[in-house]
């Protein structure tokens, strides 16, 4: 059985998300190609073959593919899913997997499974709906399995591989959509998805100005910042920083939750961490129900403490 | 320009649901049911282009169960022209509604199809996208603003680093975010008139589409339970117990 993962990328590296993907498709099947459709992404591809389980590498490359569009890196996985024989395609269920799979699947009219979090044969998938609070498990009847994966379900594959890299034949602009700006928030600290320490401020911190006492506790335990829903509604922080639901789904060793009441929405985001430590005034707060170790009291005078604390 | 805007009828966002005991799915009985609050905002946004002149008329779709009725009054009542109710009682899945959307736009040929980004009963998160590809139009996703000018619509779009703006031509899809406003409410007097507005019911078979499920749930179960509730009485301890029993930190 060919497996087929799109990898996300950004022409340079391959982003992490892509490394859990691989994982899940490695019990999928021996034979995973990886995808690497980019701008001058060589270097991404080299990256591709030296990650462990990958037995090829096909690796497009045209100036149109530098800005990801749905339209284009569908295409292009579509021009190589035609006569590849995949049984399984793919993809990190992150905003630019979420963004591009559908489009496949629709045109080779087949059913997505989305944000897998368990494989339980070729065709049987466990996935989380009503954001968590119950967990299906899917039988798939199409020819072609088309599938998100959520990262923080399926470690990171490791490197040591050696395979191959073919290049393909770029497909044609689809020309429909062009990315005219990007606002990327500017940050020293690993990716929040992927770091092992999130430490996010929720309506409890009071202002933006405020979440630069998490920002000295993080630089002590090289954690990334997230936030609550609320805390972004209230313009405390962008909205790329939101942990919940709708927001980034994330599993680190540690969650540090500050000023967080707790809602369901933000508990979908991050009840799968390892560790999960609550600080709050409320006791009554219901974070505390799901962490391991609460600490009731005024985080004003409980970060300062904590980031002492460290040294 | 006329707007199509899908709908989806879902489990209120506030109901906490519960897994039925033979784990055959969530129990949905005697449940709110509500529009899905990212379909929400897809309404008021297509309301707000028809109040500053860039849309001329606003057709509401959903496709389910009759009961969906209810959930497009509501969106005549938020400022939407007509309604299309594509009855079914089977289960719909993502392709099949945007099958279904596909052969409606055929019918309707609207500028903009616009909907939310995801339902939250089945966080699939596929119909805008699969209906641009069946339709080979652009798509801009998770919608935080939207601009419609000389056939075209400018999209900031929400993206895992930050924002990301696209540029995109006539006809196209927008799935919505949770940012891009914030619907109002349907006044009575508009509740009122909704219910004089057009509603039209279609079955799947007279738009020609098979809309045969592709997956079968075999079981849904509760998710593990968190053993949490652990309290740490100051700093000093907290640090000890990250460091020793739990081994998070150095």
């Amino acid at each position: 059985m060919s497996v087929l993962v799109i990898a996300e990328h950004d022409h340079h590296a391959l982003k992490s998300s892509t490394l859990h993907t691989i994982t899940a498709a490695s019990r999928l099947g021996d034979d995973v190609h990886v995808l690497v459709a980019g701008a001058n992404a060589g270097n991404a591809a080299q990256a591709a073959a030296q990650v462990a389980g990958v037995a090829k590498v096909l690796h497009a490359d045209a100036p149109y593919l530098e800005s990801q569009t749905a339209e284009n890196v569908a295409a292009q996985a579509l021009s190589v899913i035609a006569g590849g024989g995949y049984t399984h395609v793919l993809a990190p269920a992150s905003g630019f997997g979420k963004n591009a799979l559908p489009r496949i699947a629709a045109k080779l009219d087949v059913a997505q499974i989305s944000d897998i979090t368990g494989i339980e044969s070729p065709d049987t998938f466990v996935r989380p709906i009503y954001a968590g609070n119950a967990f299906a498990t899917v039988q798939s009847i199409d020819p072609v399995k088309v599938l998100t994966v959520r990262g923080t379900a399926f470690d990171v594959a490791g490197s040591g591989g050696s395979a191959p890299v073919a290049t393909v034949t770029p497909a044609p602009d689809a020309g429909k959509s062009k990315v005219i700006g990007q606002e990327l928030t500017q940050s020293a600290r690993p990716e929040l998805t992927g770091a092992r320490v999130v430490i996010s401020g929720g309506r409890g911190l009071g202002s933006g100005e405020n979440f630069k006492l998490l920002e000295a506790l993080a630089d002590k335990l090289n954690a990334a910042i997230g936030a609550s829903r609320a805390a972004v509604d209230a313009g405390y922080v962008p909205n790329d920083y939101q942990v919940g639901q709708t927001g980034k789904i994330v599993a680190p060793d540690l969650y540090i939750a500050v000023g967080i009441s707790g809602a369901i929405q933000h508990l979908a985001g991050m009840k799968d961490s390892k560790v999960i430590v609550a600080i709050n005034k409320d006791a009554e707060a219901p974070i505390f129900q799901i962490a391991d170790y609460g600490l009731v009291g005024d985080l004003f005078e409980l970060i300062p403490q904590f980031t002492a604390e460290l040294g | 320009m006329k707007v199509l805007v899908p709908i989806k009828r879902v489990v209120d966002f506030n109901v906490k649901v519960r897994v039925k005991a033979d784990g055959t799915g969530v129990d949905t009985a005697n449940v709110k049911m509500s529009m899905n609050p990212f379909d929400e905002i897809a309404v008021e946004e297509a309301v707000r282009m028809k109040e500053k002149g860039t849309a001329t008329e606003i057709v509401v779709v959903s496709c389910g169960v009759a009961a969906c009725q209810e959930t497009l009054r509501t969106a005549l009542a938020i400022g939407a022209d007509r309604a299309i109710l594509v009855e079914s009682d089977g289960d719909l899945q993502p392709l099949a509604v945007a099958k279904l959307l596909q052969a409606l736009v055929a019918k309707e040929s609207p500028q903009l199809v616009i909907l939310g980004k995801q339902a939250i009963d089945d966080d699939a998160n596929q119909v805008g996208q699969m209906l641009a590809a069946l339709l080979d139009w652009p798509q801009a996703t998770f919608a935080s603003k939207v601009d419609i000018a000389d056939g075209q619509a400018t999209v900031k779009r929400e993206i895992d680093g930050g924002l990301e703006t696209m540029l995109l031509p006539l006809p196209a899809v927008i799935t919505t975010d949770l940012r891009l406003n914030e619907p109002r409410y349907a006044t009575l007097p508009n509740i009122m008139k909704a219910k004089k507005k057009p509603l039209e019911v279609v079955k799947p078979d007279a738009l020609g589409v098979d809309v045969t499920p592709r997956l079968k749930t075999l079981k849904v179960v509760e998710p593990a339970k968190r053993k949490g509730g652990g309290k740490v009485a100051d700093v000093k301890e907290l640090v000890a117990k990250l460091r020793n029993e739990a081994k998070v930190i150095a």
